[in-house]
């Protein structure tokens, strides 16, 4: 793993275009489709869920209905019908499940051809793994070792059972059911999702990580995790998302709170290959997510993602650094090819003093897609001596492509000191004929330098994560030269 | 050193190479055999780089006429990186950064890409590495260089190393240096120089590009031509740079002047 398999990588990618793109076929149950209070209690019903859980989704159902889409982002999207979407499929289970063995031997084969090692192999990758197929989590593993240390890692829908203080406690803490359309839409219908919970002090022994994978036609995908590192205590945490081709677009809007205590850190890893849709821009994902997470005292909180997937993507994973001394960062690779959109970056809140934020952003554009950095950067009144230093480049690929920056800065405080640096860029002709001459084809030189481009945020990844995304951007550059 | 048994590695007749309207090469004639090692001179602008361009393959020059023989096949049909793989090497004089690729990843890509072509397994990391130490040591190349990015805060004379370090590391059957000796100090010079000297076998061959004789005094050419308006004006032995090098090239150009 340690040695750069690139040339495998470009090897493998010779041939490929979406691999994800397979269908399962397990049988499902689902709920029927369109949105309505009958819906919202029938999901909340269905999860056997308390009272309280209940009225806050139908809080958030009646808060979503005020709604409108919002519009202000630099995307192109397509009237949704939130009628003709199904919220809640989930795959048909006998029984609850106890070991491996009892996992449905279909699922498991989706989860290989997923490349998720989810039994002997996860020891050796020190990763626990907690897989989300369609709306329902499936297996966590892994669980007991993490139990010794106190350390919760489960399903929400099982933490809404087991731990229902924590849960009642943080959900909903940090983004609100009313802060978006799409954050509304999730508190209503989340179906599920994972939580966890690391206790004071602990320091949690291996990667724990999500795979989310939407299966079922015709379903949307709304699951909420909910992380929370207590006093003093450390995770890393990784995320991985696929889809099947399918013609239609398909809704993914989740919702991500992390909650960093006082002197505790969080590293929140995600590399996002939802089903882009095809050459022409026919089918793919809809990914409207809300991501932030609260920074207490001296905590840190590190969002690095590689986002290649999806049709389209609005997403603006943000810190805010509410403690004094707390530190934020974002670090963001968002690869957009073909007819694919996004419009992602950070928001930086600045509240207690002396925080500080880092913002690294690398944008590539090839085929006809449009690709956004947004970003904000605000410093309250209060937040003596904050700091930012943002960095937002453009690599652009092909003349048909855009790249858009809109970076925010909201200054309310004169000791704050803010950086900001942009570059735009293109693949030179002269990198290519260089690259050419010593045997190395264009499409794959186009890769190589587009993983050199993205380097610096890679090398945030976690390793096994690390060598994915190298493998995704060259893939997910497949045909956009020549 | 030239008999006829050698094998005839490059032949070059009557090529013609324009950049947009701009007629460059006018008639280029040229014939390399394995073992050899040619010169080309002339002042500015004759053409020199364009000529390494275009065997190379660049398609920014278009060419318009003549025929080029590469190893008994046609050099104009292949695409760059297939006269790359089939030991074509072209040593640029202004070598390109790659941000965030390291040295040794492009290498290793590289050697593995001519490996493939010749039906080869790629290395493995442990051969790799061996074959990375043992070449950067032929051109006293800091090993440091291979873990940074390509030619990325690179000088000029780490630049040109690492063209001579490439060469080796891809062992090319035909080299083209294009003045791989500008802007290097003397104690460069004569290693860049002295490295490509002990790359040299009686199977490859080597065509520099320059404007000083210094570096034929390392690379002892067998042949030195003479570039001048898109044209090989004239040709002879090393003696040739030597008397180029004192009298300047008036006494041979005065002919060609419009």
């Amino acid at each position: 793993m340690k040695e750069n398999n690139q040339q495998d990588i470009l090897d493998s990618l010779q041939s490929k275009e979406y691999e994800y793109g397979f269908t399962s076929d397990i049988e499902s149950t689902m709920l029927p489709v369109g949105l309505s209070e009958d819906i919202v209690r029938a999901i909340s019903a269905r999860k056997d869920e308390p009272e309280w859980l209940t009225e806050y989704r139908l809080k958030a159902y009646r808060h979503f209905l005020t709604l409108s889409v919002p519009t202000w982002a630099h995307l192109d999207i397509p009237p949704i019908d939130f009628q003709k979407i199904i919220y809640y499929a989930e795959p048909k289970l006998k029984k609850p499940l106890g070991s491996m063995d009892e996992v449905d031997p279909e699922l498991k084969r989706t989860f290989d051809k997923l490349g998720i090692p989810l039994e002997e192999q996860m020891a050796l990758a020190g990763v626990a793994v907690d897989a989300v197929l369609d709306s329902v989590s499936v297996k966590t593993t892994f669980r007991e070792t993490l139990a010794q240390k106190g350390i919760i890692f489960c399903s929400i829908s099982e933490a809404v059972r087991e731990h229902p203080e924590l849960v009642r406690k943080y959900l909903g803490s940090v983004v609100s059911y009313a802060d978006n359309f799409y954050a509304a839409l999730n508190a209503a219908v989340f179906s599920d999702g994972s939580f966890c919970y690391i206790p004071k002090g602990v320091r949690c022994p291996m990667e724990l990580s999500t795979y989310f994978r939407i299966n079922a036609r015709g379903t949307g995908q709304f699951e909420r995790t909910l992380i929370v590192a207590d006093e003093g205590a450390y995770v890393s945490y990784l995320e991985g998302c696929t889809a099947p081709q399918r013609d239609e677009n398909q809704l993914h809007a989740a919702v991500v709170e992390i909650v960093v205590e006082r002197d505790a850190e969080v590293k929140y890893s995600t590399v996002q290959n939802w089903y882009p849709g095809d050459k022409e821009g026919r089918g793919g994902v809809y990914n409207f997510v809300t991501k932030r997470g609260i920074c207490h005292e001296n905590a840190r909180l590190s969002w690095t993602q590689v986002e290649t997937g999806s049709a389209i993507t609005w997403k603006y994973p943000s810190c805010v650094l509410a403690g004094d001394n707390a530190v934020g960062e974002f670090y963001s690779v968002a690869m957009t090819n073909n007819y694919q959109q996004a419009d992602t970056g950070t928001k930086m809140i600045h509240l207690g003093r002396n925080t500080r934020s880092r913002i690294v952003s690398k944008g590539i554009s090839a085929g006809q897609s449009q690709n956004a950095y947004r970003g904000l950067v605000k410093i309250a009144p209060k937040a003596e001596n904050a700091r930012n230093y943002s960095q937002c480049d453009s690599l652009l690929i092909g003349d048909k492509c855009g790249a858009h920056t809109f970076p925010h800065i909201d200054c309310r405080n004169r000791t704050a000191m803010l950086e900001h640096e942009a570059t735009t860029s293109k693949i030179s002709e002269e990198q290519l004929f260089y690259c050419n001459q010593r045997g190395i084809s264009t499409e794959d030189a186009v890769g190589l330098i587009v993983n050199g481009y993205a380097r610096e945020v890679l090398a945030k990844l976690p390793m096994e994560f690390a060598v994915e995304a190298q493998k995704l951007l060259a893939i997910s550059l497949e045909g956009s030269v020549g | 050193m030239a008999n006829g048994q050698q094998l005839k590695m490059l032949s070059v007749k009557n090529l013609h190479a324009s950049v947009g309207d701009k007629q460059i090469l006018k008639g280029i004639n040229l014939e390399v055999k394995a073992g050899e090692v040619h010169a080309i001179m002339g002042p500015n602008g004759s053409g020199k780089s364009t000529l390494a361009s275009v065997l190379a393959g660049s398609e920014k020059f278009t060419v318009t006429a003549g025929e080029v023989t590469y190893m008994g096949e046609d050099l104009l049909q292949l695409s760059i990186e297939e006269r790359a793989r089939k030991g074509l090497f072209l040593g640029f004089q202004y070598p390109v950064e790659i941000p965030g690729v390291t040295m040794a990843n492009f290498m290793k890509i590289a050697v593995n890409e001519k490996r493939k072509a010749q039906g080869l397994e790629p290395l493995t990391a442990a051969e790799f590495l061996r074959m990375m130490r043992e070449k950067s040591a032929i051109v006293e190349l800091d090993s440091k260089l291979t873990a940074r990015a390509v030619n990325e805060g690179f000088s000029g004379g780490e630049k040109k190393k690492n063209e001579i370090f490439q060469m080796a590391m891809l062992e090319p059957k035909l080299a083209i240096l294009d003045e791989t000796d500008s802007g290097l100090d003397i104690d460069a010079l004569r290693i860049v120089a002295t490295g490509v000297t002990r790359l040299k076998t009686p199977e490859n061959a080597t065509v520099v590009i320059t404007h000083y004789q210094r570096l034929l005094d390392y690379i002892v050419p067998d042949y030195v031509h003479v570039l001048y308006k898109g044209r090989i004006i004239y040709s002879g032995d090393k003696s040739l740079a030597l008397k180029l090098e004192k009298e300047g090239y008036d006494w041979l150009i005065n002919d060609y002047r419009e």
